[in-house]
């Protein structure tokens, strides 16, 4: 209770003991909106970096950019939207929720979670660092074997670029080994794994795939760093060194990381499809176990990135077949969330219209994931605008979508207030009506031959039409992540006052305060059933009859 | 285990089964040491892909591997996980002294490894002109078995301090985990040596 009685104090400090007790704070929810401020910033700048090649594409033959800047643009924008956007994000969101929803007063190690934020901002900014050293480096963001090596990456920009991502990776796996220890320890008393709310699970399952791919990126990191500082040939062709052994490390992390930024997405929308039909999750152990095998197979695809390396046929039937098999648990999750939006009295508020732009959209980039997988296809298709079409379409459309829908459901916990309805729509639909016209003509273009990570292009491919519609779908986007951005920011002022449970959800971290008081719960809860709130509401008819 | 809870009008009885009981520290150990199999499994695997060409290299495995200094270093670190064994049992019994006798001798076979270590790197550095940038066989040498020293000097660092705690008698039972999770470290250790040694200088000559 003394705790209760500091902390409205505390808003009367002077800004600097302000800052001080945010910087020094092992709060994990003072840490998650600083993983979640900080990913804005790098995400917003990411934009930035695609807006310039948008622009670059808008004309054949353009001059506007050159095209080393391209280059460096492109390498900079897909490595901070997955390493600096979409994992602190996912991590922020994990950080807050997570110790909430399962009824704990702060994760395991909260000094770690402080370390571990820290550290990924310091990744970041040597990233970033390299622009001072004379430019980013020009890569790729998989950056693949030979252009990495000194030869072709002079200076030293891919440095501070491989150093970036091997210490913003430490980071992320202390995230990892905190929050995966967090939901197997620190469950409230009565919370079996079963009855694991699917977003925690979800996120749990995302960050036991951190904890072993990650360390792979680390190792083939690590040997680049010794091919460039001391002079290793891990990647040096020339010196028996293989090109190819880094593709396979890259991808044996890179194929699990798209899973492990979109199954957090899966479960925010687990959590608001369920809330917003105002029905229970249909077929809860389907999804969680889907969960699982998603988790598994995630393992044992990765070389569908190499199927035009010309690798055995075994092994492209192999990976092609997985590929098709992960299918499979991504479908059911998918009947399952249409059974629970089917029969179900709809509150159309921006968390469920995001969740039903992401399942609409997922499902489409899910199928042209299936295209991709086929083999013969893939020849046609690999390193064309196709492949860039599909997975923006998956990452944006399944990850981002699914965020923006995560976010807006839980901004009022976090701050105490509503969002403005009015804005978050105006966001959804730019954001719609852009990402189609963005990622759609990909495809066309794509399939016209229109090669990726070219810095331009001649006139007479009849690719120029498709990639001006392309860049106007990106001029349309553009604004929405600002109105997003000016949503959550006038809203801490003019949003009306959320009470604590402003959707009559049913999972715990509704059950305390908006926001919640430091130490989160003033008695810890016990819980006998997967909507431990709903028992709360309803005495008379707990769902502990019905599981 | 079973504990009665009230709530309200309601009561029942909570089982073994839904009482969670695991201990955070060992828990963030377990997890800690599946990612270091991960990241050695990266080296290792990267070490065995690379293995048909080093070993027809100049110069190559066979040729540059001493032999005994390899075997007592391993003997010592094989060891050692005998000896923190045995000072963990002590440390159950509460017996202060037996602790650390048992404690120090694993940190001392764990620097005896490195010696060994040391030893052969001197060896193969002076005499072979063996070094990272050598050749293939050099750049997956000493990353691999680079890394792993790197492991065990940490390992020695971590065991000195507690070493220092007990010494001081700053171990107690509120802290007793966090000697345990250190073992299961240097367990780990040794394990991974037990495969890059079976690697490196049985299959890979």
């Amino acid at each position: 209770m003394a705790i209760a009685q500091r902390e409205p104090a505390l808003e009367r400090l002077p800004w600097t003991s302000v800052l001080h007790d945010w910087v020094t704070t092992v709060d994990h929810k003072k840490i998650g909106i600083m993983y979640f401020l900080m990913a804005v910033v790098f995400l917003v700048i990411g934009g930035a970096e695609a807006l310039v090649m948008r622009f670059q594409l808008l004309r054949p033959e353009s001059k506007a950019v050159s095209a080393n800047a391209f280059n460096q643009m492109m390498t900079m924008h897909g490595t901070t939207m997955i390493f600096f956007a979409a994992m602190p994000i996912l991590a922020g969101v994990a950080n807050y929720i997570v110790p909430l929803q399962i009824g704990a007063r702060d994760m395991a190690f909260p000094r770690l979670n402080a370390l571990g934020l820290w550290v990924t901002l310091f990744g970041g900014i040597l990233a970033y660092f390299s622009f001072a050293t004379g430019g980013a480096p020009a890569i790729g963001w998989f950056a693949y074997a030979p252009l990495t090596e000194h030869t072709f990456a002079r200076g030293p920009a891919t440095d501070f670029w491989i150093l970036g991502l091997l210490v913003s990776g430490v980071g992320s796996v202390s995230g990892a080994i905190n929050l995966v220890t967090t939901v197997l320890t620190l469950r409230c008393p009565g919370m079996t794994l079963r009855q694991i709310p699917l977003y925690t699970w979800m996120a749990f399952w995302a960050n036991v795939q951190i904890l072993f791919a990650l360390p792979t990126l680390t190792a083939a990191l690590t040997m680049l760093l010794f091919d460039r500082v001391l002079g290793a040939h891990f990647f040096d062709a020339q010196a028996g060194g293989s090109p190819y052994l880094w593709q396979h490390l890259f991808w044996f992390f890179g194929h699990p990381e798209v899973y492990i930024i979109v199954l957090p997405a899966f479960g925010m929308v687990s959590d608001v499809i369920p809330v917003f039909s105002r029905k229970v999750i249909f077929g809860y152990e389907f999804v969680a176990a889907s969960t699982v095998a998603i988790a598994f197979i995630s393992f044992g695809v990765w070389a569908h990135h190499m199927f035009a390396v010309g690798m055995s046929r075994t092994a492209d039937i192999f990976f092609g077949a997985m590929s098709l098999v992960i299918a499979i648990p991504t479908g059911i999750k998918t009947f399952n969330w249409l059974a629970t939006v089917y029969g179900g009295r709809w509150r159309m508020a921006a968390p469920m219209l995001f969740s039903l732009g992401f399942l609409s959209m997922f499902v489409i980039g899910g199928l042209t994931g299936i295209i991709l997988a086929v083999v013969p296809l893939d020849y046609q298709l690999t390193d064309s605008y196709f492949v860039v079409g599909h997975f923006h379409w998956v990452i944006i459309g399944g990850t981002l979508m699914g965020l923006f829908a995560g976010v807006y459901y839980w901004y009022p916990k976090v701050t105490g207030r509503m969002y403005s309805e009015r804005l978050a729509r105006w966001q959804f639909w730019l954001f719609l009506i852009g990402f189609l016209l963005t990622f759609g003509p990909m495809h066309i273009s794509g399939m016209l031959g229109m090669p990726r990570r070219i810095y331009t292009y001649p006139v007479d491919r009849g690719w120029a039409l498709w990639n001006q519609v392309s860049s106007l779908g990106a001029l349309i986007q553009a604004p929405s992540y600002l109105i997003f951005v000016w949503n959550l920011l006038i809203s801490l002022k003019n949003g009306a006052p959320a009470g604590d449970d402003p959707w009559d959800a049913w999972t715990l971290e509704w059950a305390t305060t908006s926001p919640p008081p430091s130490y989160n719960f003033e008695r810890i809860p016990i819980v006998r059933s997967r909507r431990p709130l709903w028992d709360l509401k309803h005495p008379d008819d707990p769902d502990w009859n019905y599981e | 285990m079973a504990v009665s809870v009230r709530r309200d009008s309601d009561e029942f009885t909570l089982s073994s089964d839904n009482l969670v009981a695991l201990s955070p520290v060992k828990v963030g150990m377990l997890t800690f040491l599946g990612s270091e199999a991960a990241f050695f499994g990266t080296l290792i695997m990267t070490y065995v892909y690379f293995l048909r060409q080093t070993i027809h290299g100049e110069p190559n495995p066979s040729q540059v591997f001493r032999l005994p200094t390899v075997l007592a270093a391993s003997a010592c670190l094989f060891s050692s996980s005998a000896t923190i064994y045995m000072a963990e049992k002590a440390l159950r019994r509460n017996s202060r002294q037996t602790f650390l006798g048992w404690w120090g001798l694993t940190i001392v076979l764990g620097v005896l490894f490195l010696l060994g270590t040391m030893l052969e790197w001197n060896d193969l550095i002076g005499r072979w002109g063996l070094t990272i940038s050598r050749n293939l066989f050099g750049s997956t040498y000493f990353t691999l078995v680079g890394f792993h020293a790197l492991h065990v000097t940490i390992g020695v660092i971590v065991m000195s301090i507690v070493f220092g705690l007990a010494w001081r008698r700053q171990i107690t039972e509120r802290n007793e985990t966090g000697v345990e999770v250190v073992s299961w470290y240097w367990h780990f250790v040794d394990g991974v040596w037990a495969v890059v040694f079976t690697l490196v200088y049985v299959v890979g000559r």
